[in-house]
């Protein structure tokens, strides 16, 4: 009797161990409650994660993020599991998700070490670097030729900060015209209201892609930082992070993520630089 | 939630001296726009009472232009639109020339919008002092400029105060509006911190304060010129 009675408490300390040890993470336990993974988007974040013709999320960000969701489903065995769809913006992208609003952010926010005490970040699928978009012929080709001129920098982004501090390290007088957003940012340019606007290269080269005449303006510049993008997702949920790196990994790997790259950026006449590339080397981490 | 609270970032520099500096701005352009809109406002909420046809036309157009229209959507078009239909060479002067153009749009757009909400006030004032008043002062050899300033005028202020106080305090929470165009204001102040330390909610915290302070120190001067300024006899007396 004795003996019975411990061998069924160790089998219960065992079968709860062996519980615990597999939903011991908060952002898993809500999706298998829920039946539904909450997704954060950007509504005009081109090519990451922007709406479409048909008011439906896609881009690069978004592509990866419909292959993590493949990754839950399998993991949790739901394979009819809900994708909830919530728009998020610069402001309110970080307390988001860090309140659990939305389980995975997908759009195109640069990791830094003070992001990172709020959330945490998956591996890098994307890295950018700020330049300047100029008027074709305007003789602009770095910063420093701003001296005497106007620039026209997005409120509260990291490429503010730092062209900021270039200026004041350069002593330059340049005119600063803060803007909302990107289009902003390019109708500022556009109006003469400023003489460059700056930003992530990348978004610079889809505003002059979209522009009706894009050979009137140009991408110029050295690149002047390093801003690797992830996904945000909720501090100390290490099994659900490592289901969205391992999910990253296996794309690298299997070449799905080059060839996700060649879908939303050869179009813009992006190559894939050195620096991402080296990216996408160290992220293949064998299973 | 997973949120790491830091209130001592409120009082680290240059935190603090970003939210002086925006409060100091949400100051300036409230009440530069606030004198601007009394100024403006009395003018046509004047004109709007005056015997002739066109001046009372011109005053309903103003009013109606600039009360109806979303306050937002009037700073976007000062600012950016503006300048592209004026001369090139005024536009420019505009965009590049004029030190601080976000600022001067601010207190031109904050104020034009304010002013259209004054006029409605100060024309009810009038129209509310009897009409027997504005009879006599005339009978009695006064002009018809005499009896605005010395029979219409002081009355109708005095009516409308306790509904200007409401708009005056609107201002102070419409100026949060001049972040959109790049005012780096009370709000935008904050918005700024929360993009620097990821300390939002401690930072939001503050301006919500501040604002409030703000609006309960207005309430209480006004209240007090409402109490000196009261008409005899009249409603809204303990």
């Amino acid at each position: 009797m004795h003996k019975l009675f411990l061998t069924i408490a160790g089998a219960a300390c065992l079968i709860s161990g062996a519980a615990q040890a597999q939903s011991s993470d908060a952002v898993l336990d809500r999706i298998r409650q829920k039946n539904t993974i909450t997704i954060g988007y950007r509504e005009a974040s081109i090519p990451f994660s922007y709406l479409d013709d048909a008011r439906r999320p896609v881009g690069y960000s978004i592509a990866i993020c419909m292959k993590v969701v493949e990754a839950v489903k399998l993991k949790l065995d739901r394979p009819n599991l809900t994708v909830n769809f919530v728009a998020v913006n610069p402001q309110n992208r970080i307390p988001l998700v860090a309140n659990g609003t939305v389980d995975i952010e997908c759009g195109s926010t640069v990791n830094t070490i003070a992001r990172q005490s709020q959330v945490d970040f998956s591996a890098t699928p994307f890295i950018s670097t700020t330049r300047l978009l100029v008027k074709a012929g305007s003789g602009i080709r770095e910063v420093e030729d701003l001296d005497g001129k106007a620039v026209a920098l997005p409120i509260n982004t990291t490429p503010e900060r730092l062209i900021k501090a270039l200026i004041e390290a350069a002593k330059l007088n340049v005119r600063i015209v803060p803007v909302r957003d990107n289009s902003e940012g390019f109708l500022a340019l556009s109006t003469g209201r400023a003489d460059a606007f700056s930003t992530d290269d990348i978004l610079l080269f889809g505003l002059r892609a979209a522009t009706a005449n894009p050979a009137d303006y140009a991408v110029v510049g050295r690149p002047l930082s390093f801003d690797p993008y992830g996904m945000m997702i909720q501090k100390n949920s290490t099994v659900f992070l490592t289901l969205v790196n391992a999910t990253i990994a296996r794309m690298t790997r299997s070449g799905e993520l080059q060839a996700l790259y060649d879908t939303w950026f050869t179009r813009l006449s992006v190559p894939l630089s050195p620096d991402l590339a080296a990216a996408f080397k160290l992220q293949a981490i064998p299973e | 939630m997973n949120y790491a609270w830091n209130w001592s970032i409120l009082i680290e520099p240059p935190y603090l001296g970003w939210l002086a500096s925006g409060l100091g701005l949400t100051l300036v352009i409230s009440l530069a726009a606030w004198l601007f809109a009394l100024l403006a406002g009395t003018l046509v909420g004047l004109a709007g009472t005056l015997p002739g046809l066109a001046a009372r036309a011109a005053a309903r157009l103003y009013v109606g232009l600039f009360r109806n229209v979303p306050l937002l959507l009037q700073l976007f078009l000062w600012f950016f639109v503006v300048p592209e239909l004026l001369p090139a060479r005024w536009g420019f002067w505009l965009k590049r020339e004029l030190p601080y153009p976000e600022f001067w749009t601010a207190i031109v757009a904050l104020g034009l919008f304010t002013s259209a909400r004054v006029a409605v006030q100060v024309g009810s004032g009038i129209a509310a002092v009897p009409r027997g008043q504005t009879m006599a002062a005339l009978a009695g050899g006064m002009s018809l400029c005499a009896a605005y300033r010395f029979v219409l005028l002081p009355q109708a202020f005095r009516l409308v105060l306790p509904p200007m106080t409401s708009d005056f305090l609107t201002v102070f929470k419409n100026s949060a509006l001049a972040l959109t165009i790049g005012v780096f204001e009370l709000t935008a102040q904050s918005r700024q911190i929360e993009s620097y330390t990821f300390q939002g909610f401690e930072a939001f915290t503050a301006a919500t304060v501040v604002y409030l302070v703000i609006a309960l120190a207005v309430t209480g001067v006004m209240r007090g010129i409402e109490r000196r300024t009261a008409l005899p006899g009249g409603m809204g007396q303990g």
